[in-house]
């Protein structure tokens, strides 16, 4: 019996192998995306591991000061007290387009130098100019910059590290007595007076400097993941649309089943490893489709991830176990979640019920309540989570919660509008449809709520993308005022050069900054000349009265908006700078594509405290015109390479070309969202084409041609896409809204403006249309196609 | 003890950047080289010698506890230097490196200390004297080494002690010129040989107060051994009747040199060539895998010695980034007494 019955139950498959490849190919799809995402997400953080592991002993407890300044006084106090510490100086070194992390270590009390097995005399490490120690292919980037020590190279560290003695980094970094914090190590003596008593100023951490990267990268890791659970969202509801299909399409079968004397709980168990067995199958085919994107994608991903936070990440992909395992498991648990609806019905099926018209799709009155009342409930519980939760995870969840919550909206507001359009309907065919589209509603709603979440997402996605593209460029034109940016190799150089261009240009800007610790973090410390080309360009965001004069009396200090809204330095708020330095907040300035805090000082007032910052890259005013023929003069007299001189115009396109690379993976997920979401209407209207005919038969019956019939049926897909796109204008621009106001706002520590794009709108409307238009299609292609004789049949027997 | 200058220049730049570096170059280019002309001048030459490549305070001191258990202590700082300056900061070549040894009949405890120069973690000043690595500290009274406070920690325990002379500071070799081979290797090398010690041990078990004999090696070079020494057996003896000697064999696959000197219970010292002193293990014992001798044979017959020396914890093994044998010995035959051993090599 079991076995004529799986035989049975196959034989659906066999018939319609069209089915059966929606049904797996929408369940591989979703596992697809999500798995992709999954796997992007693990090679980075597996990356970010392993190179903490690589840095050895690096992910203990740290020691940092409370006030961001960490000395060496304070390292040699705790010693001096018995605690068994280890010091760290970090900081970031632009090399070319790369930045480098450099990490300076004492080699006389770190737990893990590289350099086993090679032959180097401590002197050459510990004693100027130092040794440098990268891995190859950090150190074929470094190039030859004839600066810097001689590098050892050693594959013992991660990419983009530079590991070297504490004295050379402060050298390099120009931090001469600074320490970024301090590893505690594992070995501590007996009765260790308490740190609370040595080392009043300094907190214990479990976090090393290895989380930074992490913390720093964790927004756009959780971003990735947002957008991958939304793609396996909507790639659920056509698992859903398909399973329904099958389980009606064979209600028949069941029911003959059943009345041959298989009994209730078989037929489920044997439904339900059914589609258990095709989870399995369209989990794997998924695993190998999000292998592939990932594949695909992470290079990208690398390459923002270097670029942007300096976090080290490898372009190649492996394949872990546990992201197989969680790969096949969101699949089947997707499956199940999509097929429960259809198993719980074969399950209570009553075995002589006689077919419901719209039997399995769930419509009520009830459940549009329950829609109705659940859609505000899931707003206002996003409303509240991120009142209550706050922060990225809060804003996260406002976006789960307008999204989820507006798509259970769909089909009431959706019903309500055909119902209005129904009292005004003048034909009785235009009655007849709207009456029909209502009738529909129920069954597309799914998939019309994935339509709605992809276009509202596309708008909001778009929307913050276009604004901050805006705002970047505006930003960049404020920011990159000087027509030249020249880099020298040395400071004589430098200052050979601002000899050489003072008669020659009509400004030469220095462009000095120290490597510090603001508010705990690191952070860049600028120092600026008093010029006319700041007052007029740089972007302030607040200020104080008198902001510019302030500074250059060496009274104030500008701090850019991450730093003001991570620390609550708003003007008026007092930021340490360096011990016995402490500046009021006069002004705050919009800095994008730059994680870092970043303030600027008066020049000469970072010069007294910092006397030794390097001198060598200056912003050049000089008439537009003029530019090129200078640069050339400058390279002439100084020898200088081709990429030391970079006009403004370069510049500017080298940072949109860092901006671009940063949404690749956002546009890429964007478009294959939308994709995913045609397909689900196509799936559901395939779904309801069966049960169609007994709606369309007796209308065929009263004189309609099959072929009004099937325009009738393009264009009523085509109304419902349309309504469903004007009603994710709204919702995708509050998610813009959303995304720019507060997701940005904790995710990189900036607010932007909003601009609004309604070609896009226009662009995305006629896109929605024709994914209506191209889903019916094939339906209506039948149905102009279908026999009379199917349609009589219609008479002839219920199902 | 040339022991401990082989200790520094195989060793403690090793130490330093872990495994990864090869020892450091054998030649003193750049160093002061030890001078038999050299009269030793003090306070000043309690401090530190930048310009030689290495140098030690090596405090070691026999004790017997309110517990009727005798006990021993090692304070040691070592000072290498990679280039024969010092420097502020962390640019600074000069090395530091502190071993602490606590001994009991039946443990062992070890610590180490390793520090950068110019900064200020470790280091050592004349006069005042006072020397330090950590919160690791030995100090002296305003003027001179006659008093000394000693303390050190590790993990499972920590001393306080303190030291008073009473005696002179003793000269090795030819006015504290110390020759080392035939080869004619030296040292400058001093002692104080004569603290009387008392204090207090913090062990697992508790407390115990202590008292007992302290003896101060100081000494410093430049030049390493000769690359056929092996290894060597030093020993410091303070017997009953107040006479006290130290002798060390260094072993040589060309023939063993061997020194001494014998202190008078006046102080007077006595310094002995090679081959006056000899020494013979007589039994070993396995520590960390290895067999170590830990009862000799002693004998100076110029001065009618003829011990046997016995270890009191034959495990006194200093598991530090270079190990070594360390601990107090017991003194039996023509004369009884108490003294410190101390073999690398094995």
């Amino acid at each position: 019996m079991i076995a004529a019955a799986v035989t049975a139950l196959l034989s659906h498959w066999r018939r319609q192998p069209g089915q059966l490849a929606t049904l797996i190919l929408g369940l591989a799809l979703a596992t697809g995306l999500w798995s992709a995402v999954q796997a992007i997400n693990a090679e980075a953080r597996a990356s970010y591991a392993r190179a903490a592991a690589q840095l050895g002993g690096d992910a203990g407890p740290v020691l940092k000061a409370r006030d961001g300044t960490l000395r060496l006084a304070d390292y040699v106090a705790l010693r001096r007290a018995g605690w068994q510490v280890s010091p760290v100086l970090e900081g970031r070194m632009r090399l070319g387009r790369e930045t480098l992390r450099l990490v300076g270590v004492d080699g006389m009390s770190w737990p893990s130098m590289p350099g086993q097995g090679m032959t180097l005399a401590p002197a050459d490490v510990l004693l100027p100019p130092g040794r440098l120690f990268a891995n190859p292919e950090t150190v074929a980037r470094i190039g030859a910059e004839a600066d810097l020590p001689p590098r050892i190279e050693t594959t013992g560290l991660p990419d983009g590290v530079v590991l070297t003695d504490i004295g050379t980094a402060e050298r390099l970094l120009n931090r001469p007595g600074a320490l970024s914090r301090l590893l505690v190590l594992p070995d501590q003596p007996e009765g260790l007076p308490p740190l609370a008593e040595v080392a009043p100023a300094l907190e214990l951490t479990d976090r090393g400097r290895q989380s930074d990267a992490a913390r720093l990268t964790d927004s756009f890791h959780l971003n990735l993941t947002a957008f991958g659970l939304l793609s396996f969202a909507v790639g659920l509801f056509i698992v859903h649309g398909t399973a329904g299909l099958a389980f009606e399409q064979r209600r028949a079968m069941f029911r003959t089943l059943r009345a041959l004397g298989l009994p209730a709980r078989t037929l489920t168990l044997l439904i339900l490893t059914e589609l258990l067995v095709l989870a399995l199958l369209a989990g794997l085919l998924g695993l190998v489709l999000g292998y592939l994107v990932a594949a695909a994608l992470l290079p990208d991903v690398a390459a923002t991830l270097r670029g942007l936070y300096g976090a080290p990440v490898d372009g190649g992909l492996t394949l872990r176990p546990a992201w197989i395992a969680s790969g096949l498991g969101m699949a089947v648990g997707g499956a199940l979640l999509a097929g429960a609806q259809g198993v719980l019905r074969v399950a209570r099926m009553p075995i002589l019920s006689a077919p419901g018209l719209l039997a399995w799709s769930g419509a009520s009155a009830r459940a549009r309540r329950l829609m109705a009342l659940g859609g505000p409930a899931l707003i206002l519980g996003g409303l509240g989570a991120l009142w209550l939760v706050g922060g990225l995870a809060g804003g996260f969840l406002l976006l789960g919660g307008l999204l989820l919550g507006a798509a259970l909206l769909l089909p009431p507001l959706l019903g309500a509008l055909l119902a209005l359009g129904q009292t005004r309907a003048r034909s009785v065919i235009a009655e007849w449809l709207l009456a029909d589209l209502r009738a529909q509603l129920p069954g597309l709603s799914l998939a019309l709520m994935a339509l709605l979440l992809a276009l509202a997402t596309n708008i909001g996605v778009g929307t913050m993308v276009a604004s901050f593209r805006l705002t970047f460029t505006g930003w960049l034109d404020q920011r990159l005022a000087s027509e030249l940016y020249v880099t020298t190799a040395t400071d004589t150089e430098g200052a050979q050069l601002a000899a050489w261009l003072a008669p020659r240009a009509d400004a030469v800007l220095p462009i000095r900054h120290a490597e510090t610790d603001l508010a705990g973090a690191p952070a860049r410390l600028y120092g600026i000349a008093d010029h006319a080309t700041y007052r007029d360009n740089w972007p302030l965001i607040d200020a104080d009265a008198e902001v510019w004069d302030r500074v250059a009396r060496g009274q104030g200090v500008l701090v850019n908006e991450q730093l003001a809204r991570r620390a609550g330095l708003w003007p008026g708020a007092m930021l340490d700078l360096a011990p016995g330095w402490r500046l009021p907040v006069a002004g705050v300035y919009s800095d994008y594509g730059n994680p870092l805090g970043q303030a600027i000082v008066d020049l000469p007032a970072l010069l007294r405290h910092n006397p030794d910052v390097p001198n060598r890259r200056f912003g050049i005013r000089i008439a537009p015109d003029r530019a090129a023929a200078l640069a050339e003069a400058i390279r002439r007299q100084f020898d200088l390479p081709d990429d030391a001189i970079i006009e403004q115009s370069r510049l500017k396109a080298q940072s949109l070309a860092i901006f671009e690379n940063t949404f690749v993976v956002t546009a890429a997920l964007n478009v294959l969202t939308l994709g995913v979401a045609g397909f689900a209407i196509l799936t559901s209207l395939l779904t309801l084409w069966t049960m169609r005919l007994p709606h369309v038969a007796p209308v065929w019956a009263l004189g309609m041609t099959r072929r009004a019939l099937a325009r009738i049926e393009v264009l009523r897909s085509v109304v419902l896409a349309g309504l469903t796109a004007l009603l994710a204008l709204p919702l995708g621009l509050i998610l813009a809204k959303v995304l720019l106001d507060v997701i940005n706002v904790e995710a990189f520590g900036w607010r932007l403006p909003m601009f609004l794009f309604p070609l896009d709108w226009l662009r995305l409307f006629a896109l929605a249309l024709l994914a209506g238009a191209l889903a019916a299609a094939l339906p209506a292609r039948r149905l102009r196609h279908l026999p009379p004789a199917a349609l009589l049949r219609v008479f002839a027997h219920e199902r | 003890m040339n022991a401990r200058l082989l200790i520094l220049l195989l060793w403690l730049p090793c130490a330093a950047l872990a495994q990864g570096f090869a020892g450091l170059g054998t030649d003193a280019e750049g160093f002061a080289a030890p001078d038999p002309a050299y009269r030793l001048d003090f306070p000043k030459d309690h401090g530190p010698h930048p310009e030689f490549r290495i140098e030690w305070w090596y405090l070691t001191a026999t004790l017997h506890g309110a517990d009727g258990r005798d006990y021993g202590i090692q304070w040691t700082l070592f000072r290498s230097a990679l280039a024969p300056y010092e420097g502020e900061g962390w640019s600074s070549p000069q090395l530091w490196m502190g071993h602490a040894g606590l001994t009991t009949p039946d443990r062992h405890f070890v610590a180490e200390r390793r520090s950068r120069g110019g900064i200020g973690q470790a280091g050592v000043t004349g006069d005042p004297f006072r020397a330090w690595i950590d919160d690791w500290e030995m100090t002296g009274p305003p003027v001179g080494i006659d008093s000394l406070r000693l303390s050190a920690r590790g993990r499972e325990f920590s001393y306080n002690l303190t030291l008073n002379a009473d005696g002179p500071l003793v000269l090795h070799g030819d006015a504290g010129y110390s020759v080392k081979s035939r080869d004619g290797h030296a040292s400058h090398y001093y002692s104080q040989p004569a603290y009387a010690v008392a204090g207090t041990l913090d062990l697992p078990g508790g407390p115990v107060a202590v008292t007992g004999n302290g003896w101060l090696d100081r000494e410093w070079s430049s030049q390493p051994l000769s690359a056929t020494q092996s290894g060597w057996d030093w020993f410091s003896l303070t017997f009953d009747g107040g006479a006290r000697m130290m002798g060390f064999r260094l072993r040589d696959s060309a023939g063993d040199y061997t020194a001494a000197t014998w202190i008078a219970p006046d102080g007077a010292a006595e310094a002995l060539p090679d081959g006056a002193l000899t020494v013979e293990p007589l039994a070993t014992s396995g520590v960390e895998g290895r067999d170590v001798p830990t009862r000799w044979r002693v004998r100076l017959p110029s001065k009618a010695v003829e011990v046997e020396i016995d270890a009191l914890n034959p495990q006194a093994w200093m598991a530090t980034s270079f190990p070594y044998w360390e601990g107090p010995v017991r003194i039996t035959g023509s004369h009884s007494g108490k003294g410190y051993l101390e073999m690398t090599g094995y």
